[in-house]
């Protein structure tokens, strides 16, 4: 018990952490726009892709560099050529053309690299196990990963509260008005926000895509969770972001190592009544472990019901 | 579909569309009743122009199709609600139709074929029921967010109630062991076609009937501003959960439909994915008047079929087209034809011919050269293993080469250059066409 524990925590905090490396660039690129970026994971499986298909050429240090890069480039473009354009025909607008971008993405990504996953490898430096918990290894790629978004983590935040741009982008996101009056380039600071928001949705790409698995539907399978972590965090709220980028990473780790559905408790409390068959049947065996990719949007409907500004934010979504 | 014009919401979204036009009222029952007989007429002639086996079956799948959008439209175009979710009830009405079809036909119950969208239409509605109190709270994002959150919900949870849903594989029915009424088997497949056709009309006419209902203008009403409509009186959510229950009703005959069509309900009809397209195909025909789902529907279920058998990668230019809809016509299709209404019924739109003129040949350019980058590099990176030697339009070409890929990248630019260059030119022949039709109607 105390194994799974330990091992879950580590993995669900490690999953969490690379949660918010995501989170956090679509919680600036919201208080922005006033509109959640649909093709955020997109950008995420671009660095994946992208690092991967550096890292054939030249190793995987210097794609974990370029590959965020460039992909921070792209969304600065996308920002300055389709965004802004989209911007004055209102928010709904905006939101399809995110849409519609995740949607073009990953045909792209198909069309370049095929359906199936890529052989996007952990480096050799890596490739060893860290410590040893009651006989599990712990695999050092996996340590990395959580320096790296712990590194990343603590140098936005400084960014963002000690540095005279964190300060500038921190007063163009609540008063552009008044910070392109005071004779700041507010476009310009959107377009850097954009681009670094997309860029470290593809460091975490680059970082997960050894660990994980590097395909096309990736960006399908974690955008949506990424939305319930912005929106149960507070639209807006970076602290949000990181406490429930934290709750989602372990509560879904942990669903995944539990095996128990209420047959199996009523079974080793001694009773033996099951209802044969039919839906009530299926919901008697199924386990938590069978539940866990419904939680967090069980999650996402229950705060939006009793709280809609989210856990930690103050404006409404 | 004479007196369209003066849905059309005057929000921001209209303003690049269809513009709103105040014209005299009561010009008379016949203007009203046309369209229909017209619309009418089509689906009753269609199959006897298009009588091919693939014909048939893409007009019934614009049929399913047309109710489906419309009734997103209700959400999205005239109540202001952007869900990322409305398959839910297109779906769970097709299983629920999928059981009773077969509960009918094990129990020998006399209940006719045609009657099996209403069981659709009351699940769809139920669901609607079930979920409209947590969804409607507010409008923008938050519905958004509950509408994709219920649709994963909703989606994940199907996988596990593997005894209703029958897990990937579905649910299959049998159409044709139902009560028979006049003879009618419901094998053949243009027994079916009419049979979504006279639903897909009865809809078509119930949801505009709707539009024209006081509700329907508190709808757009609480689209553009749900504050002043509580200074009125009217709760807000009230109105948007009426609205979202009547949508998923007839969501759910769409579902009943793709259900009888295709005998088998699953769980991709429920997903993210299924709410895609009917967002894309709402968003691509117009969401500003009644007819643009209509359009949209029709377009996207050809270009899904046709385009599908022209290349492979016919989902990257369904994604394109979307985009550019987004970009440069948020009216959508329906919007850019309405816009020419004024100009057309003044008689000043041959000021605008030469100017589209001058504008369609660089256009044209700049699609044949990225289509032709597009096809060649998908020859490139998935079909290396064909060879390189392919064919576009008739012109065999060698993908290898540089020559290829130099021509319609310069065709690509060059015409997107030429395009920006006459823009203002084609602007400035509207400005004086639009101008010169107000004078003339006014």
């Amino acid at each position: 018990m105390l194994e799974l524990v330990i091992i879950s925590t580590l993995n669900g905090v490690l999953y969490g952490m690379l949660l918010f490396l995501m989170a956090s660039g679509l919680t600036l690129i919201f208080s922005m726009m006033g509109v959640l970026n649909f093709a955020h994971a997109s950008f995420y499986m671009l660095g994946a892709f992208f690092g991967y298909q550096i890292s054939r050429f030249t190793g995987f240090w210097v794609g974990l560099v370029v590959a965020p890069v460039v992909v921070g480039g792209i969304g600065a473009l996308v920002e300055r050529y389709g965004l802004r354009n989209v911007h004055r025909h209102g928010h709904v607008p905006e939101l399809l053309f995110t849409f519609g971008l995740a949607y073009v993405i990953e045909e792209v990504v198909q069309m370049v690299w095929g359906k199936l996953p890529v052989d996007y490898r952990v480096p050799a430096v890596l490739d060893f196990p860290a410590f040893t918990v009651f006989g599990t290894n712990y695999p050092a790629y996996k340590l990395f990963m959580l320096v790296i978004s712990v590194v990343i983590f603590i140098a936005l935040l400084t960014a963002l509260t000690r540095t005279r741009v964190g300060l500038i982008i921190q007063a163009a996101l609540t008063h552009p008005n008044m910070v392109a009056m005071l004779g700041h380039d507010v476009p310009k600071v959107f377009m850097l926000v954009f681009g670094v928001g997309t860029g470290l949705a593809a460091v975490a790409g680059v970082i997960a895509g050894p660990a994980l698995v590097t395909q096309a539907n990736m960006a399908g399978l974690l955008g949506p969770i990424l939305f319930v972590v912005v929106v149960v965090g507070g639209l807006g709220s970076l602290t949000g972001a990181f406490a429930a980028s934290l709750l989602i990473g372990l509560v879904q780790t942990f669903a995944i190592s539990l095996d128990v559905s209420v047959a199996s408790v009523f079974q080793a409390v001694g009773i033996d009544a099951a209802p044969s068959g039919g839906v009530l049947g299926d919901l008697w065996t199924v386990t938590i472990a069978q539940i866990g990719p419904i939680i967090p949007y069980l999650l996402l409907v229950l705060v939006l019901i009793a709280r809609p500004t989210g856990l930690l934010g103050n404006r409404e979504a | 579909m004479s007196d369209l014009a003066d849905i059309a919401p005057s929000g921001t979204l209209a303003q690049a569309g269809a513009r709103p036009s105040i014209r005299p009222r009561g010009a008379g029952a016949v203007a009203q009743v046309l369209p229909w007989l017209v619309a009418a007429g089509i689906l009753v002639a269609a199959p006897l122009v298009f009588t091919s086996g693939t014909a048939l079956t893409m007009m019934s799948l614009m049929g399913i199709m047309v109710v489906f959008s419309l009734s997103y439209n209700m959400l999205l175009g005239q109540t202001g609600l952007l869900s990322f979710g409305h398959a839910v009830y297109y779906g769970l009405a097709a299983f629920f139709t999928v059981h009773a079809m077969n509960l009918v036909a094990s129990l020998r119950l006399p209940v006719p074929l045609p009657l099996m969208p209403v069981v659709g239409g009351l699940a769809g509605l139920a669901f609607g029921i079930l979920f409209a109190r947590i969804s409607t709270r507010r409008a923008g994002t938050v519905f958004a967010m509950i509408s994709l959150g219920i649709c994963e919900l909703v989606a994940s949870g199907s996988h596990i109630l593997h005894s209703f849903f029958g897990g990937e594989e579905g649910i299959t029915a049998n159409r044709t062991k139902m009560l028979r009424l006049f003879d009618l088997s419901f094998g053949p497949q243009i027994q079916v076609y009419y049979l979504i056709a006279a639903w897909c009309l009865i809809c078509a006419l119930a949801m505009y009937a709707i539009t024209r209902t006081p509700l329907g203008r508190l709808c757009n009403a609480v689209r553009e501003n749900p504050e002043r409509v509580e200074f009125l009186g009217y709760e807000p959510q009230a109105i948007r959960s009426t609205a979202f229950c009547l949508s998923a009703l007839f969501a759910g005959v769409a579902g009943a439909l793709a259900a009888i069509n295709f005998e088998i309900a699953n769980s991709a009809y429920l997903g993210v994915h299924q709410s895609g397209v009917v967002l894309l195909a709402t968003f691509i025909g117009g969401i500003g008047t009644f007819i643009g789902p209509v359009v949209g529907a029709v377009a996207v279920t050809l270009l899904q079929v046709s385009l599908s058998d022209l290349t492979e990668v016919w989902q990257l230019y369904f994604g394109l087209l979307f985009i550019a809809i987004v970009m440069f016509a948020p009216g959508g299709i329906a919007g850019l034809a309405l816009m020419h209404g004024p100009v057309l019924r003044a008689g000043t739109a041959h000021r605008l011919l030469p100017a589209y003129l001058l504008a369609l040949g660089p256009f044209l350019a700049m699609l044949a050269g990225a289509i032709a980058l597009i096809e060649m590099a998908f020859r490139v990176l998935v079909k290396a293993n064909d060879g390189t030697e392919m064919s576009l339009v008739g012109i065999p070409l060698d993908a290898a080469h540089i020559l290829p890929w130099c021509v319609a990248g310069a065709m690509a630019a060059g015409g997107a250059l030429a395009l920006r260059a006459v823009l203002p030119r084609v602007a400035a022949a509207w400005d004086e066409a639009s101008a010169a039709a107000k004078e003339k109607l006014a």
